[in-house]
């Protein structure tokens, strides 16, 4: 998002404490003073991740601050789950079972750890998945049991979903 | 008040013990094991008998069935301690319902017509105002039934997760400590007398969902059957599965699961917390209830043992004693 402050010393510090206390991560803040700038007012531009349903939250928080938000950027996909899927993973292609999920548009597999012991032998994978919502996640856990049901994997599932 | 026991293997053998160290109020007036039976109106000597099975494999007159026992014998309790089958829940069923016809009360360890015809079993046994009371059924010496029926009651359930299988949960809690294979940690449970020579039943996760369906139909009265039940074993794990679930602080158990808001009956693997409640080692089981008012409690406790199980089987009957003995 980016916001536009009062350029004064602890003003960056009071836009910034809102976001954790949201339970929010902050993962860049840029800051360009343009040469020459004679504006009383400082624009920031801050990169940040927020459980879901908490943004709004945020943005009345920023405002009691004093903070104007100039613009809110594009959601990022924030709910996670990971899954392991255990079986002949490199003979049913997959790359083919990531892009069931990532071809969704609603969900993507952003982080993959494998182990293959042998060849010829099941390997082990764990596949952590985002998506925006809780339904959208359903919905892509739902496209890959298809999937290993398909292609003769074992897919575990977590016993509660991690936000 | 008088009872009947029919059954001397594990489960029967504890039961039996404890009632003749316990002065719990309860005479044994009629046995049976598979091959034999006796009956005894004023009172059986229990040490005598146990070391008479010991010594003969027999507790009694070989002349005298089980069937003799529960339709003629004197008692107010018919105590069915004999093995589960799962298919037909046979001969045990007709022993309960004979008994419950007789006006008998009747306490049992066995899943097989617990989980067949539980409906059928608690009308009968309503009918005939008699106690059918099944403790020991469910995850050994852990009082499931007692805390949901009279501990939470009022309570209204809407969910059950547990550790319901202490074979397979030895086996994962072995996989994950030690790094073994599944087919490593599964030869140890057959030596140290935890797992059968034919494991099917375990570890494809066939006794958990038995279990599960016996919770279910105790809690919401639904008449889900065995095959309900979305089922998962643990057959085809590897350590390497484990690891990759331990790098995230977690682990993976077998985990049966039933919801009422859902409909949902599940038994499978799961990647759990280290740190959930559920995460128990060895062979302990463990059930997490969740409800509208206590929100959620979890027990945890022995899954088997000889004592462990009459434990339950004893809770049941001074349950029963308290109930329905109008002389105490």
């Amino acid at each position: 998002m980016k916001l536009e402050m009062k350029d004064s010393p602890g003003q960056l510090l009071a836009a910034l404490r809102p976001i954790s206390d949201v339970g929010g991560n902050i993962i860049a803040v840029i800051h360009q003073r343009e040469p020459g700038s004679r504006s009383d007012t400082l624009d920031v531009q801050i990169v940040l991740e927020l459980p879901e349903g908490r943004l709004d939250g945020l943005v009345s928080l920023l405002q009691k601050e004093g903070v104007h938000i100039q613009r809110i950027g594009e959601e990022r996909l924030l709910y996670r789950r990971t899954v392991i899927l255990i079986g002949h993973l490199m003979h049913t292609d997959l790359s083919d079972t990531i892009d069931r999920i990532d071809s969704t548009g609603f969900a993507e597999v952003y982080e993959l750890s494998m182990s293959m012991p042998a060849i010829n032998e099941r390997s082990s994978s764990r596949l952590t998945i985002k998506s925006l919502t809780k339904d959208d996640m359903e919905k892509a856990i739902g496209i890959l049991r298809n999937v290993c049901r398909e292609k003769d994997l074992l897919l575990i599932e977590p016993l509660e979903a991690m936000v | 008040m008088k009872v009947a026991v029919l059954g001397m293997g594990s489960v029967g053998r504890g039961v039996l013990s404890v009632l003749a160290a316990k002065d719990l109020g309860f005479s044994v007036t009629a046995l049976a094991d598979s091959k034999s039976g006796l009956i005894n109106p004023s009172g059986i000597d229990i040490k005598k008998v146990l070391a008479q099975k010991k010594k003969t494999g027999r507790c009694g007159d070989k002349t005298i069935s089980a069937m003799d026992v529960v339709k003629k014998a004197d008692y107010d309790i018919l105590v069915e301690v004999s093995p589960t089958n799962a298919s037909t829940g046979e001969p045990a069923l007709t022993y309960l319902k004979t008994a419950m016809n007789r006006k008998k009360h009747v306490v049992t360890s066995n899943k097989g017509p617990i989980a067949l015809a539980y409906k059928e079993l608690k009308s009968l046994a309503k009918k005939k105002d008699v106690a059918l009371r099944h403790e020991a059924t469910v995850a050994g010496a852990i009082p499931v039934f007692h805390t949901l029926e009279q501990g939470l009651a009022g309570n209204e359930i809407f969910a059950i997760f547990g550790v319901l299988n202490g074979t397979c949960n030895y086996i994962l809690t072995r996989m994950a400590e030690e790094g073994l294979t599944y087919e490593q940690a599964l030869l140890e449970a057959r030596e140290l007398g935890y797992a059968e020579a034919d494991p099917t039943y375990d570890v494809k996760g066939i006794d958990a969902a038995i279990k599960l369906v016996i919770l279910a139909n105790t809690i919401w009265g639904n008449g889900v059957r065995l095959d309900d039940v979305d089922r998962t074993g643990i057959d085809l794990l590897t350590p390497y599965a484990i690891h990759l679930a331990e790098e995230e602080d977690c682990t993976i158990r077998l985990i049966a699961e039933a919801d009422r808001r859902t409909g949902l009956l599940r038994v499978s693997p799961r990647i759990i917390r280290k740190n959930h409640p559920l995460v128990v080692e060895g062979t302990l089981n463990a059930i997490s209830i969740e409800t509208d008012m206590a929100k959620e409690i979890t027990l945890i406790g022995k899954g088997a043992g000889s004592v462990e199980t009459a434990s339950a089987v004893i809770g049941d009957l001074l349950f029963i004693a308290g109930q329905y003995d109008r002389r105490t």
